[in-house]
């Protein structure tokens, strides 16, 4: 149940701009190194901040329209949305221990 | 407390993977320290065509690879950076914001970075339209203009590639030719897409939220222009990541390590590989090369410092 959930353009706001929980979105793409870097330490994180904190995946090559809407020009991006707002976001390819600090950052 | 072990090997591209798989297949513990990505350069780096023996691979895989390769030898991975390194006679003490390492031997494999412009604009619209890699971020300026800023292999090449997603590519190059190879020259000449704006340099990136263009400098008449673009890519050449040894380690000006045949520095137990050193060749190969050799003359250090 951990595990973050691929999602497309047409779940983006019920899955994200809807959640009850705040929601780490993965923008991501198959082609880019550094994302495929990035998709274990999501996948970690998800179980250590189950229950607090959603995870998702947006494909970005199959979801433009969630991609242009937020601005991204550059991937990996993550993103932290709160009651459906942007609260937070990261460029590029992070350690594990500065994504963890971003998250408890933002949620306290 | 520090940990202690045989072989420390600060960065995780191909030299320090290449010295980590000889370095754990000598039975030696070793422990490779990575402050971003497993690959160094080449995770950013699409397909890889000339590793002698494999056509062609992603940098992604291929450092996996050589990853688990060395792991499966024994080689332990932790992702930190190292800090500062102090001669403990007869170790070395590297310092991390993770823990203390206590090493018999240190490997410098901390590769190269990128050059930034070091114009206004260029930190604030870092990846939202200012690019130091192509092969990440072109699919976002689909049908868009967009710049390219350098003239030497990777400007051309990753201009090149930039075809294939924007409308037009222009390449802005501080001299009136390009260093590129000419195979790339060639391939750059003949594309419809690609417009070359000689002897100017990029004085400022401007846009709010993200790259609406650049501002530019002629350096021969020093008339000044705008440019309107989505997305500016930088290719200026790279410098070795060696800041954090300044003092301490005998360099050349360029910051690159001064190593002898067998990768050894002029201090006992410190070797460096890879982009790091002076006259590196700068390609996988070579770098993997530079790993290995030090990870054998490393073994032969530790045989003869430290005899069982």
């Amino acid at each position: 149940m951990a595990k973050p959930q691929e999602i497309t353009d047409s779940q983006f706001e019920g899955e994200v701009l809807k959640s009850p929980v705040p929601v780490l979105v993965d923008f991501w793409a198959p082609w880019c190194g550094p994302c495929r870097m990035v998709a274990p330490i999501v996948e970690e994180l998800a179980e250590e901040y189950e229950g607090r904190v959603k995870f998702v995946k947006v494909n970005t090559d199959e979801n433009m329209d969630t991609a242009i809407r937020y601005g991204i020009r550059s991937i990996p991006t993550l993103i932290l949305f709160k009651d459906g707002q942007v609260v937070g976001s990261i460029i590029g390819f992070r350690p594990k221990g500065e994504l963890k600090r971003f998250l408890d950052r933002a949620l306290s | 407390m520090a940990q202690e072990l045989d072989i420390l090997i600060v960065g995780g591209g191909p030299a320090g993977l290449a010295a980590g798989l000889y370095a754990a297949r000598a039975r030696r513990r070793s422990i490779l320290l990575e402050k971003g990505v497993i690959g160094g350069q080449i995770a950013l780096t699409a397909t890889i065509e000339n590793y002698p023996g494999i056509p062609s691979i992603s940098g992604y895989d291929l450092a996996q690879a050589m990853l688990q390769q060395a792991q499966s030898y024994g080689l332990e991975l932790q992702y930190t950076e190292a800090k500062s390194l102090i001669r403990k006679e007869p170790f070395w003490l590297v310092k991390t914001d993770d823990g203390d390492y206590l090493a018999k031997v240190v490997i410098i494999a901390t590769g190269a970075e990128y050059n930034r412009l070091n114009v206004p604009g260029e930190e604030r619209l870092t990846g939202k339209g200012v690019s130091y890699c192509a092969t990440c971020d072109a699919p976002f300026f689909a049908d868009q203009e967009v710049a390219v800023v350098g003239g030497g292999d990777a400007a051309i090449d990753e201009g090149l590639f930039t075809t294939r997603y924007a409308s037009k590519v222009y390449v802005i190059h501080r001299r009136d030719r390009l260093r590129a190879s000419r195979i790339l020259q060639e391939r750059a000449f003949a594309n419809p897409k690609m417009d070359f704006i000689w002897n100017t340099v990029v004085t400022e990136i401007l846009g709010d939220e993200e790259v609406e263009g650049v501002k530019l400098r002629n350096v021969i008449t020093g008339e000044e222009s705008f440019l309107p673009v989505k997305a500016v890519f930088i290719f200026i050449g790279h410098h070795p990541n060696t800041d954090w040894l300044r003092g301490l380690v005998p360099m050349d000006n360029g910051g690159h390590i001064v190593v002898n045949a067998w990768m050894e520095t002029s201090l006992p137990g410190l070797f460096a590989a890879g982009d790091v050193r002076q006259y590196a060749a700068r390609q996988v190969a070579t770098s993997v090369g530079d790993g290995v050799t030090a990870a054998i003359a490393a073994e032969r250090y530790i045989s003869e410092h430290f005899p069982e």
